[in-house]
This record gives structure tokens, sequence and C-alpha cells, in this order.
């Protein structure tokens, strides 16, 4: 049984929205990576993207691209990602997607990946620079090892790939709030509202919307329209924020919580 | 590796030559790209528009560039007659122009009037912010900061030409960081903006559509150096960075199975990993390329055992790069075209040859293929003939090694 379709069915008994952080591996530390992982557990995640740090993540405004260099800077790999997700999962049960720019993966071998990431407790793997038309071995050994595959779908998405992309995805579908690299924003846009209106018709998955998402209005207007929001650079700019600072965990443990207030 | 009989180098519909090529994006990229494929493929079985571009690059570009037999180049080798292919002698200097001219085009086609593009060293840039003032066109240029400072005369021609030129301060400052930044406009500003890709690499269509509009070098050459000895040479040799001069004098050749194809690879300063970008040097004590993902194509990427791209580093800003085109990847691993590299010293030292013996000063990139060609023509027979791709003038690199003479 895939832990994320219990996770949203769940929600959907009890009429929440979800509630997705992502944090990179390694920044500023291992150690404190696993603690977060454990504090956004506690603060109410739902489910956590943990970021692979890459020395080219195209994909990535600012913010993450500086949580990338940390983690490298650290010299922290896949493998050590893995490793944290193993470690804080002997705490926490809450499912964890991978989140990888593709190279880190190839070079690391598909099956070693499949293997290694399910026995450390990952529950799916997303790869921003894989789409389906590249992916199909991916998806299928990813699946034969029970992890879902998440993809994504933008505004730019033509209709025809929606059907593809819900295909092969598994878990969630996670639908890029406009088009752009991640980065906290002030204002959401429609194209969000629009686009998983059109996911929605040709899929069942639950969809969680990010890129931009940074603000606990933002989560109740995502809310509305979708099953999850995933919040990225808003946390990853308060651990920036607070990265020597002795009580960093439980600082961003607060602010994880500070979104999900509801007034 | 076994040597092949490959006849044709085409891709699949998507963009692959065997596993390389493809498409390794952000789901956001795929809607633009899908656009741009289908209008280049429109454009490439439309005759008016080859017509336009022929007759551009005549009148404007000064095509066709003449093959010009070097006899003191020849004489100083002693062996077969080296024939040099003048891209330096078109329009900005380079070849660039002939895709960014091609690229151009199609842009307007498009109905896209913000043009982006990266630049390594400058030539590119300056033949897109070129073609963007012809036809009246915004231009914004990446470039890495070292790339700035190492090429600032190209920084000032395309600001006298128009063009914004936005300071890449990321990585190693150099051409990867400013392909990345490129990237990330275009993933923002998808609805009115043109990427205008520089070199045969990236996401399908552009290996493709960059090796088509480079192509005129080589139907060129094939045509002037039959008229010229009446045979065909027994090689061919130029410089890789991503792989479009190169490729673009290649492919009309690859049939002729007589016909050595040879890139040269910038060997840089050392054998380590981060000191070259030499990507076909798989030794594995140098720490070098395999076959790996980056920037929306799977090739031979210059990375370290764990998937992170390497910094690499090159005298010349437009060999400097960790990855190269697609179609050499393949054309390497078929046994088709060979892969040589020529370190910063030998680029020097062809540098000066060339503008010593033949009053020509190339570009540092070009210069690479100088001393291998002179070392190829030494041993084959004097009734041979090779050519070597001068891609470009080295008028942008004059500051430079003044200064690495002077200190
Ligand atoms: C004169 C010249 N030759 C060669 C190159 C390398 O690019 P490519 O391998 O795409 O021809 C450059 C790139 O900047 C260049 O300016």
């Amino acid at each position: 049984m895939s832990r994320i379709r219990d996770t949203f069915a769940e929600l959907k008994r009890s009429g929440r929205g979800g509630f997705i952080p992502f944090i990179t591996a390694g920044d500023p530390d291992l150690a404190t990576s696993e603690l977060l992982l454990i504090e956004l557990a506690a603060a109410g995640a739902d489910i956590i993207e943990l970021g692979v740090p890459f020395s080219d993540p195209v994909a990535d405004g600012e913010v993450i691209q500086r949580a990338s260099e940390r983690a490298l800077r650290n010299g922290v790999t896949l493998q050590d990602a893995l490793t944290c997700v193993a470690r804080a999962k002997q705490q926490i049960d809450v499912p964890v997607v991978l989140f990888s720019y593709f190279n880190p993966l190839l070079q690391f071998g598909r099956e070693r990946l499949a293997n290694e990431a399910k026995q450390a407790g990952v529950d799916a793997v997303l790869v921003t620079d894989l789409i389906p038309e590249e992916a199909q071995a991916w998806t299928e050994t990813l699946q034969q090892h029970e992890l879902d595959p998440i993809f994504l779908v933008a505004p730019t998405t033509s209709g025809e790939r929606l059907v593809r992309i819900a295909q092969q995805a598994r878990g969630f579908i996670y639908a890029v709030s406009r088009a752009g690299v991640t980065g906290a924003r002030d204002e959401m846009t429609h194209d969000a509202e629009t686009l998983v209106r059109r996911v929605r018709m040709v899929s069942d998955l639950p969809v969680a919307v990010g890129f931009g998402v940074s603000t606990a209005e933002h989560l109740r207007e995502v809310w509305r329209f979708a099953d999850a929001a995933v919040v990225g650079s808003a946390i990853v700019r308060e651990i920036e924020r607070l990265k020597t600072a002795p009580d960093l965990v439980q600082r961003v443990g607060k602010f994880a919580k500070s979104l999900l207030a509801t007034t | 590796m076994q040597r092949s009989t490959i006849t044709a180098s085409e891709p699949d519909e998507d963009g692959h030559w065997g596993q390389f090529g493809g498409r390794y994006v952000p789901e956001t990229l795929v809607a633009p790209l899908d656009e741009l494929t289908k209008e280049f493929t429109r454009a490439r079985h439309d005759a008016d528009f080859w017509c336009e571009l022929d007759q551009r690059l005549r009148d404007y570009c000064g095509r066709p560039t003449p093959l010009f037999h070097a006899q003191r180049l020849t004489a100083h080798a002693g062996g077969a007659q080296i024939y040099l292919k003048r891209e330096d002698l078109s329009h900005t200097g380079s070849h660039k122009i002939n895709n960014a001219m091609g690229q151009a085009l199609l842009a307007r086609r498009m109905g896209k009037r913000r043009i982006i593009a990266e630049t390594g060293a400058g030539q590119h840039g300056v033949a897109t912010a070129t073609v963007c003032a012809m036809f009246g066109l915004q231009c914004i240029i990446y470039m890495g900061a070292e790339d700035m400072r190492r090429q600032a005369l190209n920084v000032f021609r395309m600001r006298l030409l128009g063009a914004e030129v936005v300071a890449v301060n990321a990585g190693a400052r150099t051409l990867k960081d400013a392909i990345n930044e490129a990237l990330r406009d275009w993933v923002t500003n998808v609805h009115d903006t043109y990427y205008l890709l520089g070199s045969a690499l990236g996401p399908h269509p552009y290996p493709l559509m960059v090796r088509e509009f480079q192509r005129v070098i080589g139907r060129e050459a094939r045509e002037q150096i039959l008229s010229a000895t009446g045979h065909l040479p027994r090689a061919l040799i130029a410089c890789v960075g991503g792989g479009s001069n190169s490729i673009g004098l290649f492919h009309p050749f690859i049939g002729d199975q007589s016909v050595r194809l040879i890139g040269v690879e910038a060997g840089g300063r050392a054998d380590s990993l981060g000191e070259h970008a030499a990507r076909f040097h798989t030794s594995v004590a140098s720490g070098g390329g395999r076959i790996g993902v980056l920037q929306g194509t799977m090739s031979y990427v210059l990375q370290n055992d764990t998937g992170q791209i390497a910094t690499t580093h090159s005298i010349s800003a437009g060999l400097d790069y960790a990855a190269i085109g697609p179609e050499h990847a393949f054309l390497h691993d078929s046994g088709r075209a060979e892969y040589i590299c020529a370190s910063d010293a030998e680029a020097l030292e062809g540098f000066t040859l060339c503008a010593e013996l033949e009053g020509i000063i190339p570009a540092l990139e070009s210069s690479h293929a100088i001393i291998p060609a002179v070392r190829i023509a030494c041993e084959l027979p004097q009734s041979d003939a090779i050519i070597v791709n001068l891609s470009g003038r080295g008028d942008k690199d004059v500051q430079l090694v003044a200064e690495l003479y002077v200190t």
C-alpha cells in the first residue's frame, strides 16, 4: 500500500488540506536536516520533501540554489540524504518524497537507488528534470520497489501531455503554480487554480500545488482548490536566516506551525 | 573501440542519437520546446526559409567563407596539404553567426520579440546581439563574470550592439553557469521569449537545429576541397566546445568513410578533474567524463563520482564547458569520429604559429586545432589534404595573450 495514498485518503476524510514542507538535505548540515524532518513532522507536516543538493539546479531560484551550495560545501551526497531519511524514520512516520535532479540518481544507479531508497523509508521520488517521455525505465523500477514516481505538471503543459503524465504518475500530481523557478512570492497567481481544474478532468490522483506558496494565506488559498500545498523557499529562507542560531530547529518548527495557524 | 561503418547520423523523433540527447528539462519547458521543434521542422522543409537564410548569409555575413591553402603551415608540417576553412572571415568573426541568423529567422516566424542567449567566449553573444540589432529584437545575454573579465572586448561589442549583458556570478562563473541562468530566464518568461542557444547542446531540438544551421560550413568545404584538389580530404580537424563548429564541418562528410573526423577538446593545464575540459578523457585516474545529464541532454559529462558536475578549465572561454553535444557522444562511441585534446600551452603555440606563418590570428578556441593538425599532416603524404576549421578570429584574445606574455 502506498503511504502517500493513505495520507491523502485520511486528509480527505478529515476535510483538511495537506501541508508539504521542503528542505534540502545537508542544509545547514546533515544532523540538523534529520532533526528538521522530525520537527516538521511534529509541526503538522503531512508529507515532507527532501531535496538532494545538485551543482546545477536550473529549476530553482536563488534561495534553494544557495541551500544546495551550502549542502555541497559540506560534501553532502545522495547517499547521505538517504541515511538522513533512514535515521529520521526511526522516529517519524510521515511519508517522505525524495526530490532530486536526474544526474545524481543516474550515477547512483536505478536499481540501487530504488533498493536503498525503499530501505531508508523513502515513499516517493520526484525528479525535477525527468519528464515522463524519458522516465519509463525509472518509473517501472521505482514501482517494482513500491516507490511512487511523482511528476510535475505546469501551466504550459498541454492537455495531451496531462493525460500521459497522469498515466505514469502515482501518489499525487505536483502542479507547478506558475511558469518560473522556485521562490517565495507575495502573490499567488490564478494559473494554479486553472491548472488543478485541468488535472482533475484527467486524473483521480490528489493534486499538490507548489512554487511560490509562502504564507498562511497562500496555504488557505491553495486548499480551496487543491489537496495539498508545498512550501519550499519560504522554509529554506528561514533555515538560511537562522543557520547559526542554536535553536534553529525549534524556530523553523514554529514557523511551520505559523503557516498552519487558522487566523 | 571498434571502427564503425556508420554512414549517417540522424536522431530519432525525440532527438536521441542512441542513448544520447533527448530532453531532460523542467516540465514548464516542454511546451516551448515542442513549439520550437514544430516550427523548426516546418522551416527545415520550407525552401523559402532556406532561400532567405542563404541570401542573408551571403549578403550580410559574407558567405561562402574561403577555403585557404595554408602553404607555409603545410611546409612547416612537411606532409599533407593543410587547408583552413576561414570562418574567422564571416561577419562578427566566427561561425556562431550561421546559427544565430538561422534561429533569429525562426524566432521571427514564431513572433517572439525578446531574445535571450548565453555566451562563453562572447562570440555567440556578439552574433546574437548582431542579428537582434538587424531585426530590431530585444536582446539579453547571460555571461559568466569570469568570462566577462577574460573576453572584455566582446562584452563591449555586445553593448555597442544594443544588447543587455547580464553577469552571472554562480559556480565558476563561466559558460555552464551562463546557460543555467538563461534556462531560468526562459522558464520564467516562456510566453514571449526565444532562447537562442549557441552550440549543439541542450534539449531537443537544439543539438539537431544548431547542427543544421552549421552544416553550411561542411557543405561549402566539401565543394571547395573537391574543386581545389579533385579529391576528398584525408581528415577534418576542429575544436570542440559544445560542438557546433565541428559538427557543422563533419556532418556532410559522415558518409565518406575515407575521411577521418577529428575533434579537439581543451586539455587545459593538467590531467586532473577541474583542470581541463576534455569530456572524452575517461581515464579513471584523471576523474574524467562519464555519461550523464547536464542542461537538458544526455552525453559525456565531467563530474565527480556522486554526479555533481565538475568545474572545468581552459585558456579559451569557448571550450570551457563540462559537457559535449550529444551527437559527438554518439560519433565517439560508434567510432566514426576521434577526439583528442590540446593543452593550454599547445593552443598558445598554435595561436602564434598560425599568426607568424600565415598572417592569421585565430581565436584561442580554434588555436587548439592547429598543433594537432600539424602533427596529423606530418604523418600523411604530400598528395593528401586535410582541412582545419578556423572557427573564429583572435582579436578578442589578443589582450589576454599579451598579458600572459608580459607576466
Ligand atoms: C571561435 C570559436 N570557436 C569555437 C567555439 C566553441 O564552440 P563550438 O564547439 O560550439 O563550436 C567558440 C565558442 O565560443 C568560439 O567562439
